[in-house]
């Protein structure tokens, strides 16, 4: 598998090669992240789209390096704004995370300790991370709160979070992200236990404050019509691989992975009122027992004997990376 | 259940046959029952006693020694709340580490023995554990008192022996007896609290913000897996002082344990019920005070009683 090079000017905050997350268990190996490349630059949005299953909230803790035994990490390469991350020690990458790099997770009812004031979890952040005053640091979480939304930040500080709805606890998650001012943030589907109308204001916000302050963003989802409209980039992911790669709009014009097009043509659209939805047959297979060759030739509607082979990811336009020996752009 | 014990005690046989000398006659055996109050009927005896102890909270004088059966108690409960919180205090400070660290390492060797050793802990019948103290430091190695209770300061109406060295030598025995069974329990449930605890995405979260591991355990973690451990050291104390018949019987410690089975040799009911009645009233303060520090620990329990 052939990442592509880094193709324009600015440089690559984030560089990832062949990272692969197994999980050494008892039933066998289960290859959760399987040789994933992923480039971010500074201040670049990418959506890191796949169904339930396809490694990208692994991919997002291996990053993080927070994937929980009997979990193991391996990258070909692995760089994070000119460092190496697979020589940091584990007290150069704790001093990392939640400074240069942040991640909000899923859930916003799990993410806070129900146990904990606001104010301590995000006084504890910047006094991680900095030696400043309290004060300080209290100042400057309520400055955050003010930014992402939350109206009488000062009083949301000392409440805990059982206080307050999914929507104000994810943006407090948010804005505890936001607090060291990180270079790169991971969103693991921020948004989706959250309801429509909450979705599409955090979905602003975050976009918005991400261009201001210049910090890139993997928005991890597996929603193909929503984070179209926010990243710049998006990376398909399938059975721990990235498929497909490109500018968002080379994908939502000219998808040339079988696996994209599915995803493609199962979002509702006006053309598509009234006949039922198009569906990827089958579904993910078992990490456990993975196809050889091409991981999605038994769901494929393309599929020869030649997929039995490996695929080689090759670049067919600039910036727009495929894995599949049937490529090609398919009239819906 | 008061006339539960009441009735029992009656059913199980005859104080006077206890306290009179084999030597005394009939005439002067019914002088004792009369001047107890025995030759009434059980339930008359029953009504006296509740009229006494409801309005006067006097519960009797003990038919042994003639004192009031509350004061007996009362002069011997520092002895066994000592006993009791030195013991669940250092089954809290050994079991809770230990529980959290078989928690984090589940797989490893120290944890796999920590485990083991905590079924033996309280498999062992207390009585053996603190027979086999008492053989191996008392009578072999000579380090430690066999028995009793070391010497004591007096703090008004209380007796503690715990601001002398040999006050706290005489305690080491005991303490570890008590301590050992209760120590496995609180690993345990420290253990699964734990590995309960460790998945949830707001450790993962307070990981991935990067707080260091002794915040993360020593706060985070902490605080969520201590009402579990409340909740059994709680009900273990109270179990702890209530009935520490067994070990005080065995380090001959003077406590309420001690004073209850003697009393109930001597059929000396007053002492019996005003000792149940104590209990009853402790067990329910104490189960007081761990919902106090229920609301303390976790907020939530406050909102769900304000609403």
């Amino acid at each position: 598998m052939q990442p592509r090079a880094p193709s324009s000017s600015t440089p690559c905050l984030l560089d990832v090669q062949g990272l692969r997350t197994w999980f050494h268990t008892r039933a066998g190996v289960v290859k959760a992240v399987d040789g994933v490349s992923l480039q971010v630059k500074q201040g670049e949005i990418l959506g890191l789209v796949g169904e339930s299953g396809s490694g990208k909230t692994i991919t997002g803790f291996s990053l993080m390096n927070l994937v929980d035994k009997p979990g193991r990490i391996r990258a070909d390469r692995l760089f994070f704004d000119g460092r190496d991350l697979q020589t940091l020690s584990a007290k150069d990458y704790r001093a990392l995370r939640g400074n240069q790099m942040a991640m909000i997770f899923q859930d916003p009812m799990m993410t806070l300790n129900p146990t904990l004031r606001v104010d301590t979890q995000m006084i504890e952040t910047v006094q991680a991370h900095e030696s400043v005053s309290r004060s300080a640091a209290r100042a400057r979480s309520i400055d955050m709160l003010v930014k992402v939304g939350i109206p009488a930040p000062a009083e949301r500080m000392s409440v805990y979070p059982h206080h307050l709805s999914g929507g104000m606890r994810q943006r407090i998650a948010i804005a505890i992200a936001l607090l060291n001012s990180p270079k790169l943030i991971i969103a693991d589907e921020p948004t989706t236990a959250l309801d429509v109308t909450i979705q599409g204001q955090i979905l602003y916000e975050v976009q918005k404050l991400c261009r201001e302050t210049g910090t890139a963003l993997i928005w991890i989802t597996h929603d193909l019509a929503l984070v179209s409209g926010l990243a710049d980039r998006l990376a398909v992911m399938y059975a721990g691989r990235i498929v497909e790669t490109a500018p968002t709009a080379d994908i939502v014009r000219g998808a040339q992975h079988a696996y994209t097009h599915g995803l493609m043509a199962s979002i509702p659209t006006f053309d598509t009122r009234g006949h039922s939805l198009f569906q990827i047959p089958g579904s993910t297979p078992s990490p456990l027992n993975m196809p050889e060759g091409c991981p999605f030739r038994t769901r494929c509607y393309r599929a020869t004997p030649q997929c039995a082979q490996a695929p080689v990811f090759e670049e067919v336009a600039p910036a727009h990376g495929v894995s599949c020996w049937h490529r090609g752009i398919e009239e819906l | 259940m008061s006339a539960l014990v009441f009735t029992a005690l009656y059913l199980v046989g005859d104080p006077v046959s206890m306290l009179a000398s084999p030597e005394a006659t009939d005439a002067e055996r019914e002088l004792i029952r009369q001047s107890l109050g025995l030759d009434l009927p059980l339930w008359r005896q029953y009504l006296i006693f509740l009229n006494k102890a409801l309005v006067h909270l006097d519960f009797g004088n003990s038919f042994l020694t003639g004192e009031p059966a509350m004061r007996l108690i009362l002069d011997r409960m520092p002895a066994t709340l000592e006993l009791a919180t030195a013991a669940m205090a250092l089954a809290v400070l050994i079991g809770v580490p230990l529980g959290i660290y078989a928690g984090l390492k589940p797989e490893s060797l120290g944890a796999r023995s920590v485990m083991t050793s905590s079924v033996l802990g309280f498999s062992l019948p207390n009585f053996w554990v603190g027979l086999m103290l008492i053989m191996v430091f008392a009578v072999f190695l000579h380090w430690l008192p066999a028995g009793g209770r070391g010497p004591v300061e007096t703090f008004g109406p209380i007796q503690l022996s715990i601001f002398s060295w040999e006050g706290w030598r005489s305690l080491i025995l005991p303490v570890t007896t008590i301590a050992t069974a209760k120590c496995a329990l609180i690993i345990r449930v420290t253990r699964a609290a734990t590995r309960e605890c460790l998945p949830l995405d707001y450790i993962k979260f307070a990981r991935a913000r990067g707080l260091s591991e002794a915040r993360v355990l020593g706060v985070h973690l902490l605080k969520n897996i201590l009402i579990p451990i409340v909740t059994i050291a709680g009900l273990e104390y109270g179990q702890v002082f209530a009935f520490a018949v067994v070990t005080e019987s065995v380090f001959s410690w003077p406590g309420i344990g001690k004073l209850l089975i003697d009393s109930i040799i001597t059929l000396d009911r007053p002492v019996v019920v005003a000792y149940l009645m104590l209990t009853v009233v402790f067990l329910s303060l104490l189960n007081l005070v761990v919902d106090i520090i229920y609301t303390i620990l976790d907020p939530r329990v406050q909102a769900k009683a304000g609403a």
